[in-house]
Formats: structure tokens, C-alpha cells, sequence
């Protein structure tokens, strides 16, 4: 049975996501995010492959009052394991970690598998480093009740996705990203008032 | 333990008086008493990292939200964190302010230090990153406050070296 696509579970948790600060790694996943939607709130990263988890983790500490949100990929992800270590150590409230996991480097172009396609679980990863709370989704609905739940209780949480092998058409987004860089900087530098404020 | 406790303490007074809030520190035995500092510090953010390039991100994400921050490593850390350094903290025009602790230079014990020691600054000039030495503590305070001036003026990397005379009591 095919596996969910990642434009499918962006879109499903895309309301709640649109309210958070959200920083994604490289690829197909912020050129899906971007299509449904740019927010000043959203920054992706290009390249540095690996760091998005711990981008996230220097905004969640020096702002907890902001939900964040990491969007990560399987092949991001094992490159910087030790940070789900520094992610549990430290266990910001405000962050809730997604690894999108379609057990390929897809963006290179051939489908390489990453070790997860051949039985490395990221999510019980995440469990055996500390994470206190992880999920692993299978379906849009899988993925939106286990996202509303990490919400509601306000806890560092990673939730593995499975998803479908399958990137948009191109990367590429209309948005320099040090354009996108200073937007976000300014919107996470905004006065902490109100909730969803404009630049 | 010949590390300088009052060269440590000048070091960390002088990052107090730049702003420094977080601090992401890989420990190592000329790191130990900044270390300890940071830890009774209850005005400190300190981040405990795996691996040093971990810093450039947690750095990065500081920056963004307004917070000033300093990644406090080992030189083989450096060497370890190159490809954040390039593709986050220089493609994306952060401010990053890096103390390495110059291992493996003159007076060097240590066999297995000499070799990341004979390459810094090397690496650093490869990089293009803007770095001084700090050898005694007068140096310490005005050098840290003048990168931290140069890293926010340029949006750029810059690096302080923690050399053996400033860190090690022979």
C-alpha cells in the first residue's frame, strides 16, 4: 500500500503550522510548505544540511514563548544525530520536531535509500535519546491528531512521518533565502504581544 | 590543575559584558572552569553539545530570535564544524562568534594534538574568517569586544583563539 505523500501531510497540519515559527531543512519539503502558503514565520534551510534540529533548538531556548516547529527529513536527520540527544537533554517545551521519512535521498535525484529503508527507526531513535514523547505516522490523520496532541501538552516531541518517495516538480521557491532570512528574523524579533502579528 | 581558573574567569567576565546569553560549549580540559562558570551562571543559557557543529545551528537560531550568543570549542571542533560554518553561518550572513581553544601549539605535550594545531589558522585563513590570538588576559576583554563588533557589523564568522599562555599554567 502506498505510503502518504508529503504535500498531503503538510496540507493537513498546514492551520496549526501556519501559526508557528517553522524551520524546515533542504529539499522537497520546504518547496511542498512553500507551495501551500509562505509565512513570515516559516525560514528554510538550504543546505547545512542537518542543522535544522538544531536551528530549532537555539530559537526554542532563547524564545520559549514561540511554538516552534522543525520539519525534517530522514537522510537531515542522520546526518546530525547527536541532536537528538541536545533536544532531550535540554527538552524545550515549545519544540516539536516532524522528521518526514520516505527512507530515500530523494533531492539527488536517484532513489539511494538512507538506512531507515532497511530498519533504523528514527522514532524510537528519538525515544532511546530522550525525547519524552515520539510518534511514528502513517497516515494524514495519523499525523494530525499526534501533532495536535504534542500542542496540547506542550512537550518536546518527535513525530516520524512516512511518506512517499515523492518531491514536487522543482525546488525552486521564489524567495532569496537571505530575503527569507531577514523576513524571519524580523517577525521572531517582533514584540512578543500579540499572537500571528504582521511585520 | 595547571588550566588558569583566573584567566577563565576573565574570559567569561569579558563575554558577560558583550551580552553573551547562550553559550554552546563542547568541553575540554582548557574549557573546564568556563565551563563551570556558565553552569552557576543562572543568567546563561549554556548548551551542552554532542558534536560542535550542533553550535553553529543553536548559534544561528539565536541570532534570528535576537539572543547573542558565542560557540566555545576545541580547534579539532573547528575543524569538525566546517560545513556549518560555510553553509549556515556564511551563506546565511549569521554573526557567529567562535572561542577555540588552540590546542597543539608551541609547548604542546599532547602527541595527538600537534596535527589540528599546525592547521587552524590555516583553516581559518582558507575559510576567511577573521581571527586573533589571545595570549594574556589584558588582550582578552577588548579582542572579544571588537569581534563581537566586527561578527554583528559584517554578519559574518568570526574567531578568537585561546592560546596555551592565556589558558595553561606551566
Amino acid at each position: 500500500m502506498p505510503r502518504m505523500l508529503r504535500i498531503d501531510a503538510l496540507r493537513a497540519i498546514y492551520p496549526e503550522l501556519s501559526q508557528c515559527v517553522v524551520v524546515t531543512n533542504m529539499g522537497a519539503a520546504p518547496a511542498e510548505l512553500f507551495s501551500l502558503g509562505h509565512q513570515p514565520g516559516f525560514f528554510y534551510l538550504w543546505h547545512s544540511m542537518g542543522l535544522a534540529s538544531s536551528v530549532g533548538l537555539g530559537i526554542a531556548l532563547s524564545r520559549p514563548e514561540q511554538q516552534v516547529v522543525v520539519i525534517d527529513g530522514d537522510g537531515s536527520l542522520l546526518m546530525n544525530l547527536g541532536s537528538l540527544t541536545t533536544l532531550a537533554r535540554y527538552r524545550p517545551a515549545n519544540l516539536i520536531h516532524i522528521v518526514f521519512d520516505n527512507e530515500v535521498l530523494l533531492s539527488v535525484g536517484r532513489s539511494f535509500t538512507t538506512a531507515t529503508a532497511t530498519g533504523t527507526d528514527l522514532a524510537a531513535m528519538a525515544a532511546a535519546a530522550g525525547v519524552p514523547r515520539t510518534a511514528t505516522c502513517h497516515t494524514e490523520d495519523e499525523l494530525r491528531r499526534a501533532f495536535g496532541e504534542a500542542l496540547a501538552a506542550h512537550e518536546l516531541s518527535t513525530l516520524v512521518a512516512k511518506v512517499e518517495p515523492v518531491g514536487p516538480p522543482g525546488y525552486f521557491i521564489d524567495l532569496h533565502f537571505l530575503e527569507s532570512r531577514f523576513q524571519f528574523q524580523r517577525h521572531l524579533r517582533r514584540p512578543a504581544a500579540g499572537e500571528g502579528g504582521q511585520d | 590543575m595547571p588550566v588558569s581558573a583566573t584567566h577563565s574567569q576573565v574570559i567569561y567576565d569579558a563575554l558577560k559584558a558583550c551580552g553573551i546569553r547562550l553559550l554552546s560549549v563542547l568541553p575540554e580540559t582548557w574549557l573546564v572552569h568556563l565551563v563551570s562558570l556558565a553552569e552557576e551562571d543562572p543568567e546563561m543559557l549554556l548548551v551542552r553539545l554532542a558534536k560542535e557543529e550542533e553550535g553553529v545551528g543553536i548559534s544561528a537560531g539565536a541570532h534570528l530570535a535576537g539572543v547573542k550568543s558565542a560557540l566555545l570549542m576545541q580547534n579539532h571542533g573547528l575543524l569538525a564544524s566546517i560545513n556549518g560554518i560555510v553553509s549556515l553561518a556564511q551563506l546565511y550572513r549569521i554573526p557567529l562568534l567562535m572561542l577555540v581553544s588552540h590546542r597543539g601549539g608551541f609547548g604542546e605535550e599532547h602527541p595527538w594534538q600537534t596535527e589540528g594545531g599546525g592547521v587552524t589558522e590555516h583553516v581559518l585563513d582558507a575559510l576567511r574568517i577573521p581571527y586573533v590570538t589571545l595570549e594574556t588576559p589584558e588582550q582578552v576583554a577588548p579582542r572579544l569586544r571588537q569581534a563581537q563588533a566586527l561578527a554583528e557589523a559584517s554578519l559574518k564568522p568570526v574567531a578568537l583563539l585561546l592560546c596555551r599562555g592565556l589558558m595553561w599554567e606551566d
